[in-house]
Order: C-alpha cells, then structure tokens, then sequence
C-alpha cells in the first residue's frame, strides 16, 4: 500500500472512529475507582451505566452517519476526490455503533424481555424511528463491499438512497428521547438539516445544468 | 506520635494488600449490618423516634462530604431498603438550573450560595412571615427519612433525607380554610443558576401539591442528607421531598411557599401538559406518552425492577386518592 495522505488520513479515521468504543472499555474498567472517589471524572460511566452507554454508542453512530453525508459536500468544496475512499469505513462504523446502542438496549436495558421489547417498538414512537434507522442502515451495511457495488451496478446507488431517510429517522428519534430539546439532539438535527439543504440545492443545479446543455448548443448554432 | 515519611516504611512492614481489602471490607459489612439494624429497630418500633440515627453506611464508594448534621432522629416513616451510595445520589442529578447532563449539577452548582437565605410563606396564612434558614430549620426536629425517589425518566433511588414534615412549618403560619393548594417556587438567579440564562423551562421553577398532600406526613422540607447539610447539586437549602410522586415534584433551593386556592401552574406542566400532569402520582398503569412507567432501573441493580402503585407507598397515601380517576388526573 502506498503510503499517501489517504493511508494516513484511513489510520486517523479507525482511531478517532474507535474513541467512543474505547472510553466505554476504560470507563467499565475504572467503575471500582470511579465509585470510591466523589468527584465524577471524564471515563466515568455514572451512576447509570446504561444509561451512558446507550448515549455513548447513538450519538457515535448519528456523528458518524452525518460524516458520511458530508463526504460529497466536503469533496466538491475542496476537490480531493480521495475523501471518497472514507465514506464506507465511516458508514460501516456508524453501523458498528448503531448495532452496539440496539445491542444494549436489548440486553442491558430489557434483559432480552421480548415482550417489554416488541411493546416498546411498537407503542413508543421514539423507538420505533430508532429501529427503523437500524433497519434501514442494515442493507446499506450488507451491500457495503466492492462485491456487491459490482453485482447490483445502477441499483446500488439507489439502494444507498436509503441513508437519507435512515439520517432522518436517527435525529428524529433522538429529538422525540429527550424531555426537552436540549444543544446535542438540537445541533444533530441542524448539521443534517445543512447537509440535505446541500444535497438538494446541488441537484437542483445539476438538473438545471444539464437543462440548460441540451438549450446553449442549439443556441451556439444559431449565431453562427 | 511518631509519623514515618514513606522512605522509612520497610517493604515488609506494609500491610498486604489481600488483608487491607478484607479489613475494608469487614468494616463496611459492619457497618452496614449495624446500621441496617438500627433502620430495622427504628422502623420497628413506633418509641423509636428520639434514638439517633446513624449515618448509613454508603456500602461501597465515597464517605459524604460536607457540614455535619447532629441530633437527627430516626423516624417510622423511614424504608427499610439500603440507602444508594452518597457518589451517586450526589453526582446523578436532574437539576436543570445548572445543566442538562446528569453530571452537570454536581459540576456547576458551585455558584448557588445557600447562604444568607430567606424562606417566604404567603397567600392564604393567617401569619405570612419571612424565615431566614436559622429559623426554618429550628421549626420541628432534624429526623432522618429514607425515602424511595422514582424519577420520570423511570429511574430511582433511596436517599436518607434529613428533614421534618411540611405540615410542622405549615401550622405554624395557620394556614385559611380557604386555602386549598400550596405552591413552592425555586430560586430565580440566573448568576446564581446559570442554566436560568437559557429558557428551556419557565424559570423560576415552580411546583405545586394539594393542601392535603403537603398536609400528609411523609412530605418534608428537607435540609440534609447522609448525615451532612444538603449539597448544592440536591438542592440547598432546602428542598421539597414528596416520596409517592415522580421526582420533579420534590422542587429544590426553594425560597418560597405560597397558599392559595386555585391549582398553582408548575414548570414541567407547562413544559409539556400531556406529559407532565399536577398529580404525577406515581403509577405504573399510567405510561408517560413516551415511555413506560411499568418498570424502573433502582441505580446500582443491573436488570429493571417493576414500578411499585404510589413508589410502595399507597398504604400510606391511597386514601388521598380513592375518588380520583387517576388517568385523567395523571
């Protein structure tokens, strides 16, 4: 492997994507310490675990879900084409989170009661939208390799629509958790809300412009 | 006496660390267990207040931190249950005032100045008076209460309370029979609470309890916990602690009580009136609109625990509410 700026920037990626993992595995094995001193450091996971954890592990998975929407927008701003290498280890990793925060959920915080469990998804509509969110990433994270690019051709980009509405339903179900709209679920939902602003005003400029190439040649002829 | 520096402590004169454990250990185990004794004695027996309550022992973790409190007496409404452990009552905190991260309260309140402060008791009283802390606090005896606390968001704890029942102080400003509802108001500074500088709640914050309800025993002005003055991050001063219901009706740092006879307006009601109603008994047939409220994680156990009718209370409290639909009036 060359070692070009993309290998170092893919190593900076993994580390700084593996943080929230990391502070968790320190923060579980510092709880003795963490209970004998009064003062509540960084790693400490509280006095609810559970509760840090969950939070922990869905605001890693929306950061990261958000990164990977803001990879076109930061290519076309500053021409490095190779930021498109990051998109499907960021992606991958925000599915990494949003495994591990339905995976404590279901185990630390229901104990695996399916009755509780089916109850919550299908009365409490913000884990209802938080499940949707899992299950719309999980076929984009399946169909993630150069495998399936080839296989499904066209088709893969438009499964790969499917991140749009994913990104969607992970801010409204942090929105629809809290208690009151505080600065974390509130700056989630506007960093989304700029990226779908750009995606929408590029297409409308790229629509246009291919309008307005089937219009000037005509025109350009027509001088002449 | 002489004090060894650490260079002059031989290696083989320190104490093995597998027999420092066991004594720590040991010590907590009898701690507990006396103290676990003297709860059950008190609860026990209904002479026992006027016995001195010992500090509960905190099991594992941190000893408390802060002034004091002498002569607190034990009382029968205390639970039986072990107290959570002084860290966590104090440094898990839903106190919007100073933050709305859990950590937060304990980290900002360094700004509230409990003291000087005054206490004004208003509307509907025969004598409106202004208390400074000194006074409130010399209205009835310091007894220990440990109370179970449910919050909404479907966590809870136990807490050994320092405090006396409202209803000492109540009668002392000999309440109207006119009045119907009694209203407490939090502090308003935002110097003091810099969390007020942003309106994430109607500040200052208010809550509100039927006249018979704040009349009822178990609810105390409560100015300590864990055998020391009450810390910032709890709600010093003095604080409201309304067992049965969700915790955010116990408001904190409250500086006045006013009696009145319609329905007082409260913070979270105003907040969101579908969600947070006056009553907000705690009962788990009665969901919040988001979440349930049939089961609750009690801090420091690992699998959730069924929600108890009135937080296993209604024996004492029931009565209260036998005419009262308690869906509508959630």
């Amino acid at each position: 492997m060359k070692l070009t700026r993309w290998f170092y920037l893919k190593i900076l990626l993994h580390l700084a994507a593996l943080w929230p993992a990391a502070r968790l595995l320190i923060g579980f094995l510092r709880q003795r310490q963490c209970a004998e001193q009064l003062e509540e450091t960084f790693f400490c996971l509280t006095a609810n675990p559970v509760e840090k954890i969950t939070l922990v592990t869905g605001t890693a998975a929306l950061a990261l879900l958000l990164c990977t929407l803001a990879v076109s927008p930061l290519r076309r701003l500053t021409g490095w084409n190779g930021l498109i290498k990051l998109r499907r280890p960021l992606g991958l990793y925000a599915f990494f989170y949003a495994c591990l925060h339905l995976l404590t959920y279901l185990l630390l915080d229901r104990a695996l009661d399916f009755s509780g469990i089916a109850g919550d998804i299908l009365k409490r509509r913000f884990i209802t939208a938080g499940f949707i969110a899992w299950l719309l990433m999980l076929p984009l994270a399946l169909t993630s390799t150069t495998g399936w690019i080839r296989r499904l051709g066209r088709r893969w980009s438009q499964l790969h629509w499917l991140i749009y509405p994913a990104a969607i339903a992970a801010v409204i179900h942090f929105l629809w958790k809290v208690k009151v709209i505080t600065t974390r679920p509130a700056t989630y939902a506007t960093i989304l809300a700029l990226l779908l602003l750009w995606r929408m005003v590029s297409m409308a400029m790229k629509w246009r412009g291919q309008h307005a190439a089937k219009v000037i040649p005509s025109a350009a002829i027509a001088q002449r | 006496m002489l004090i060894k520096k650490p260079a002059d402590i031989k290696y083989s004169e320190t104490t093995p660390e597998r027999e420092y454990r066991e004594f720590r250990q040991n010590r907590r185990e009898f701690l507990a267990s006396t103290s676990a004794f003297a709860l059950l004695t008190a609860a026990g027996c209904a002479a026992a207040p006027g016995s001195v309550a010992a500090v509960p022992a905190t099991g594992s973790g941190a000893k408390p931190e802060g002034d004091p409190l002498y002569g607190v007496i034990k009382s029968p409404y205390s639970a039986k249950e072990p107290a959570n452990s002084f860290k966590d009552i104090t440094h898990y905190n839903n106190f919007y005032e100073f933050g709305t991260d859990k950590s937060d309260p304990a980290r900002n309140s360094g700004t509230l100045r409990p003291r000087p402060w005054t206490l004004t008791i208003s509307g509907l009283v025969k004598k409106p008076v202004t208390l400074d802390l000194d006074a409130v606090l010399k209205v009835a005896p310091l007894e220990e209460r440990i109370y179970r606390l449910r919050c909404v968001e479907a966590w809870s704890m136990v807490i050994p309370w320092i405090g006396y029942s409202l209803s000492e102080l109540l009668k002392k400003v000999e309440v109207l029979p006119s009045a119907k509802y009694v209203e407490f108001t939090t502090l308003m500074d935002p110097k003091q609470m810099p969390g007020q500088r942003s309106a994430i709640l109607n500040w200052p914050y208010r809550e509100g309890l039927r006249l018979d309800e704040a009349m009822h025993p178990l609810t105390i002005l409560c100015s300590g916990l864990y055998g020391v003055v009450l810390p910032n991050q709890n709600g010093a001063p003095l604080r409201l602690v309304v067992p049965w219901k969700y915790g955010f009706k116990s408001g904190k740092s409250i500086d006045g009580i006013r009696l009145t006879a319609e329905q007082p307006r409260t913070a979270w009601n105003d907040s969101a009136p579908n969600e947070y109603g006056f009553y907000s008994n705690v009962n788990p047939q009665v969901d919040h609109p988001r979440w349930t409220q049939a089961t609750e994680r009690r801090i420091g156990e690992f699998l959730r625990r069924p929600t108890a009718m009135f937080n296993g209370y209604a024996d004492q409290v029931g009565s209260m509410y036998t005419n009262l639909d308690l869906k509508k009036n959630f």
